[in-house]
Parts: C-alpha cells; sequence; structure tokens
C-alpha cells in the first residue's frame, strides 16, 4: 500500500511539472511574447524592450522558469492590467463559487446518476431502460448551452419557478440560492447523462461474474445479491470515473458559468479569454490544471483503499 | 483465444477496454453469429469455423444495431442536405438583407431569416458544411497525431516514452474547454486553424489508446520477428503496429467527430469560434440564444436539432463500430 501510494504521489508530482511547463508555455506562444500582450499593439519597441528587462524576459528561458515557480509557490499568480487586481484576489473571489456549482451538482449528480444505472441494468433491454438511455444520449449530446437555455425556457419563461440569471457576486451564494438551482440542474444533469452509463455497463459487467452464479445457488435473495455483491463491485470503478470526469465537468462548468453570469472562475476565464486577459487566463488554468491532478490522484488513493487488488499486485 | 497468430490481436490488447462479454451477451440476443465462446478451431490453417469472413460479420453485427443504422442514415441525409441541398435551395448567404431580417418562416424563406437577414435554411445547409467539415478533419489530423504520437512512445518505451506520456498527461489534467479557449483567444480564428486547434486537444486521448496497445503488441513475436529480419524502427512502428491497432482508432475517431462538432459549438457560443460570413450549426444557435425571449423559434431550434442529431448518430455509429470490431477481436 505504501509503495502504491508514493508510486502515486511520484506520478502526480510529474504530472505537476508538466502542467507547469505547459502552463510556462503559454506565456510564450502569445503573439509577440508577453509584453506585447500587456502592453498592447502600440506599444513602442523601447516600451517592450523596457517591459522585458523589468520583468527578466530577457533572461534564458529555464531561468525565467524557475523564476515564474518561485512566485507561484510564493502564491503569486501575476496582476490583471485589465481589472487591475492581482490574479490571486480574483481566485480568491471565484474559486469557491465555482467550487460550490461543480461540487453540488457532481454530489447530485452521483446519487442520482448510480441507483438510475443500476435500475438501467437490471430492466436491460427493457423499454424504461431504452427510454432512459435514448435520454442520456440526448443529454450527452447536447451542447451545455443548449441544455440549459431549455431549462431557463420552461422553469423560468413557462413556469416561472426559478430566476433565469445565476447570483451575483456581491452578495454571499445562500442568500440567493433561488439563483443557484438552474445552474446546478443544467450541470448536473449533463453528469448525470454521463455517469449512469458507465454505472448501467459496471453493474451489467458484474452481473454476469462467476460469483454472483455462486451467491444465486447459495440461495442468497436477489436483492442481497444486487445490492450487496453486485454493488459494492461496480462502485469500485465508478471512484475512478468520478476523478477522471474531473475535466470534462468543468468544462462544463466554464459554459454554465458564461450561460448564467455565475460569477466562478469558469465565467472569469471566460471574460479573460474575450478580452486578452492573458495572466487572468493563465493563473486560472494553472489552479484548474493543478485542481484536476490532485482530484485524480486523491480518486486513485480512494480507490486503493477500497480495494485490496490495488494495493497487493 | 489462447492462441495467437500472426499479426493478429486478441482481445487482451484491450481494444475496447470495455465490458466485453457484457457486449457478447447483448449481442446474442439480435445475432446468431456469435458462438458462445468457443475457441477458433485451428485444422488446416482454417482459422474460422465457418466460411464467413471476418470482414462480412463485422458488417452484420453493425447493420444488425438498428441505432447504427439510424445514426448512419442521419450522417448521410446531413452530408445530402448540406452538399446537395444548396443546388435546389437558393439562397444568398454572402451579402447581408437588413430589410429582411428576423422574418418567420414564410414561402420565400421557409425557416425565416436571421438578425442580419439570412436565409436560416440556407445558412443551416451552408453552416452545416462548415461544422462537418471542422468535426471530420479535426478528427482524422487529431487522430493521426495522437496514434503516431501514442505508438512511438509505446514502441521506443523507457525514458522517451515517460516523457511523451507525462506531457499528454499534463495536457490532459487541464479542461479541454480552458485549453481551446485559450488557444482561440490567441490566433485570430479561421476555418484551418480552427481544425488545428481542435486537433491539438482531440489528439491526447488516441495517443493514450493507442500506447497502452503498441506496448503489448511490441511484445508479440512477429513484431520481434520483423527486428530480427532488420526491419527498421519505423517500418515496424508504421507496417506492423499502427495496422494492428485500427479497431481502437476508428471507434475513438468516430467519437472525435462528434465532440469536434460539439466543441465548435461551445467555442462559437464563447464567442471565439469562426468570425462572419462564415458560419456554422454553433454560431447559428448561439446567435438564436439572443432572441430566445423574442419567441423567434426559427433561430434556435433548427441549429439545435442539427447539432444534436449529428453528435448522436456519430456516437451511436461509434457504439456499433465498438461491438463490431470486438467481433472481429473475438474471432480471430
Amino acid at each position: 500500500m505504501t509503495r502504491y501510494l508514493i508510486g502515486r504521489v511520484l506520478q502526480a508530482l510529474v504530472v505537476l511539472f508538466g502542467v507547469s511547463v505547459v502552463v510556462f508555455g503559454m506565456l510564450h506562444i502569445l503573439p509577440g511574447g508577453p509584453a506585447r500582450a500587456v502592453l498592447g499593439p502600440k506599444a513602442t519597441l523601447v516600451a517592450i524592450h523596457t517591459f522585458e528587462r523589468e520583468y527578466g524576459l530577457l533572461k534564458p528561458l529555464p531561468v525565467q522558469y524557475f523564476d515564474w515557480l518561485g512566485q507561484v509557490f510564493r502564491g503569486n499568480l501575476g496582476f490583471s492590467y485589465k481589472l487591475n487586481q492581482s490574479v490571486d484576489t480574483l481566485l480568491a473571489a471565484n474559486l469557491p463559487r465555482t467550487v460550490a456549482l461543480v461540487g453540488t451538482a457532481a454530489v447530485l449528480a452521483i446519487m442520482i446518476a448510480l441507483p438510475l444505472g443500476v435500475y438501467q441494468a437490471v430492466r436491460r433491454n427493457k423499454l424504461d431502460d431504452y427510454a432512459l438511455t435514448g435520454a442520456s444520449f440526448l443529454f450527452y449530446s447536447m451542447p451545455t448551452f443548449l441544455l440549459g437555455l431549455i431549462l431557463i425556457l420552461l422553469f423560468t419563461t413557462v413556469l416561472g419557478w426559478f430566476p433565469a440569471n445565476g447570483p451575483t457576486g456581491e452578495v454571499p451564494l445562500w442568500d440567493q440560492l433561488a439563483n443557484m438551482v438552474l445552474p446546478i440542474a443544467t450541470l448536473c444533469l449533463v453528469t448525470i447523462a454521463l455517469f449512469s452509463r458507465y454505472m448501467r455497463s459496471a453493474t451489467l459487467e458484474n452481473l454476469v461474474q462467476d460469483y454472483v452464479r455462486t451467491a444465486q445457488s447459495k440461495g442468497v435473495s436477489p436483492r442481497r445479491v444486487l445490492f450487496v455483491h453486485v454493488l459494492r463491485n461496480a462502485l469500485l470503478p465508478i471512484v475512478t470515473l468520478i476523478g477522471l470526469s474531473l475535466p470534462g465537468i468543468l468544462s462544463g462548468a466554464l459554459v454554465t458559468e458564461s450561460l448564467f453570469n455565475y460569477p466562478g472562475i469558469g465565467y472569469l476565464f471566460w471574460q479573460a479569454a474575450q478580452t486578452d486577459d492573458f495572466p487572468v487566463e493563465i493563473g486560472v488554468t494553472l489552479v484548474v490544471a493543478v485542481g484536476v491532478v490532485l482530484g485524480s490522484l486523491l480518486a486513485d488513493i480512494l480507490y486503493a483503499v477500497l480495494d485490496p487488488r490495488v494495493r497487493y499486485s | 483465444m489462447r492462441f495467437s497468430t500472426p499479426g493478429c490481436a486478441t482481445h487482451e490488447t484491450g481494444a475496447g477496454s470495455g465490458p466485453w462479454e457484457l457486449a457478447v451477451i447483448e449481442q446474442q440476443a439480435q445475432s446468431p453469429l456469435l458462438p458462445g465462446g468457443s475457441p477458433a478451431d485451428f485444422s488446416g490453417g482454417e482459422v474460422f469455423e465457418s466460411g464467413r469472413s471476418t470482414w462480412r460479420s463485422m458488417v452484420e453485427v453493425f447493420t444488425s444495431n438498428r441505432l447504427a443504422v439510424l445514426g448512419l442514415g442521419i450522417i448521410v441525409f446531413f452530408i445530402l442536405f448540406c452538399w446537395v441541398g444548396p443546388i435546389f435551395y437558393h439562397t444568398n448567404q454572402v451579402q447581408t438583407d437588413l430589410f429582411s431580417a428576423n422574418q418567420g418562416p414564410s414561402l420565400s424563406h421557409l425557416l425565416g431569416t436571421d438578425n442580419v437577414g439570412y436565409d436560416t435554411l440556407g445558412r443551416l445547409m451552408a453552416g452545416g458544411q462548415t461544422s462537418l467539415i471542422v468535426g471530420v478533419a479535426a478528427a482524422l489530423l487529431g487522430t493521426t497525431m495522437g496514434v503516431v504520437w501514442g505508438a512511438i512512445a509505446g514502441y521506443l518505451g523507457g525514458i522517451a516514452d515517460a516523457v511523451m506520456m507525462r506531457l499528454v498527461d499534463a495536457l490532459l489534467a487541464i479542461p479541454a474547454l480552458f485549453l481551446l479557449l485559450f488557444l482561440a483567444s490567441v490566433v485570430t480564428p479561421s476555418v484551418p486553424l480552427m481544425i488545428f486547434i481542435i486537433a491539438f486537444v482531440a489528439w491526447l486521448v488516441p495517443a493514450r489508446l493507442v500506447r497502452a496497445e503498441t506496448l503489448t503488441l511490441r511484445e508479440r513475436e512477429y513484431v520481434q520477428a520483423v527486428r530480427m529480419m532488420g526491419g527498421t524502427g519505423v517500418r515496424t512502428v508504421l507496417r506492423h503496429i499502427i495496422p494492428n491497432t485500427v479497431g481502437t482508432i476508428v471507434v475513438n475517431a468516430t467519437f472525435q467527430v462528434a465532440d469536434a462538432i460539439l466543441i465548435l459549438a461551445y467555442l462559437s457560443y464563447l464567442g471565439l469560434g469562426v468570425p462572419p460570413p462564415a458560419s456554422n450549426w454553433g454560431e447559428m444557435l448561439s446567435g438564436g440564444v439572443n432572441y430566445v425571449f423574442a419567441g423567434y423559434w426559427w433561430l434556435i431550434w433548427p441549429a439545435g436539432f442539427c447539432i444534436v442529431a449529428s453528435v448522436v448518430a456519430f456516437n451511436f455509429v461509434g457504439d456499433a463500430l465498438r461491438d463490431a470490431f470486438e467481433v472481429r477481436l473475438q474471432r480471430r
């Protein structure tokens, strides 16, 4: 177990190093370099050169990389010249709201998708299984903003239950829960479509295993076979799946946040991409990628804790 | 399954990597041609127990899946709609006509006009061309890049493999839309650039899949035989390893097309798609979103339908191809 853990953590560290190199590379593929990106197209060559000397951009790239990494470790992710705030401040304000959105949607999706997948597996190739599979195909193939739009039309225009705009950044989130409903529902539905398909096939895969036949011939009740024997085994790969689908959920969060003007890091990133606010783009990308690496590390560790086969092989 | 003949991949290569026994069980209900896991009969060099070719049984499994046929039908329909449709339904998709903007469906404009007076039906055809071209081209380019990268990494092994795959891991850790938005904000998008940008994200998954398969293929006797006979590394990878990963590649490429169409729609919605007068379904849909409360339904639902239908179609075909290739693997 310890060896597995150490190996897995080391691997995560290597990937984190790779992420930092890629993000640092993003700084330097900007047209005209970082100085041009900050000072704009009209800046004179003298201004560009002064800026580059001031910020150490004339040093060799490896030196620049470690300077930059040192700043990141000190918690300095750069400064947004467009918003005139440090990227740290922006992240500190927006990140918790994205965590609230993604976390709530993911937890709800798991709570709904897992029973749904088991139900579909039990009722496989029956009418309701086909209907649910069709629905999940539909949600999965639909652009998230179209799904959000349909929810707005249904719950705001027709029923008038929830407001169409997301919460604002001025007031704490728990004071505007009604505004949270539609963004969470949008992200949740997409995630349910993904998870339930996997849960269905994971359950089906286990239903044909030998241990199920053994349990049945021992006289174990079908209910117990399903909920104790099969479910425990089928849930294992789902842990990994949740870790693996984190990037997809975060991409979905970006679209959801931009549709509902939800003030999270996805929205922040989107605004930055439109106004060429590269320090914000790069800071958000770094934080999101680190989150993904840590998330999948956590999922793998959890998997090893739950499944002894991983520990001993 | 215990035997492995030269040039053949057994299921242990993990092409589908999914619950293949499950697929067999589900298929048995629909098609009678799958033997219940009986091993291939090796008598006199005859690999298959019946005279049926692998190719034919793959086609049969594919066509016995009604959703796959439906998906293929939808794809053919959209190709005809986008390329043959404009021959019969002439519209001006270059000059705007502000005097007839936002009109509802009528005899002169079957699906109405958009906010600058383009005919919506004609624009669906023109925009569909872009969506489908970008989708297919990005998937092809991304898959090619990924296959070459993954095969080289898996074949070389050691440090080269580690470095190449950690780069893939690092890029995969950045959620696709963040990476795409950044790239799209750096360059001024055009259709060819869009293809490159989407391919830059699409190559990662095939690289991983092909690398995993190459690792097992590399140890096969026939690959070692090629090496012993003096085959170069390039020849081994191109002629002997990559052709054996074709199942994985084709299945994944089909899903990539679906993803690329969606990604193009997302980028257009987020304001970083292809600039006008070029259009695509995603751009039309996001333009229509602004008029959702005005009740201009013809600006939203037709484009939305085209995206969802084409993405669903490619996903159906991909699912069926995966089943079909599993048959191939099983019969060998």
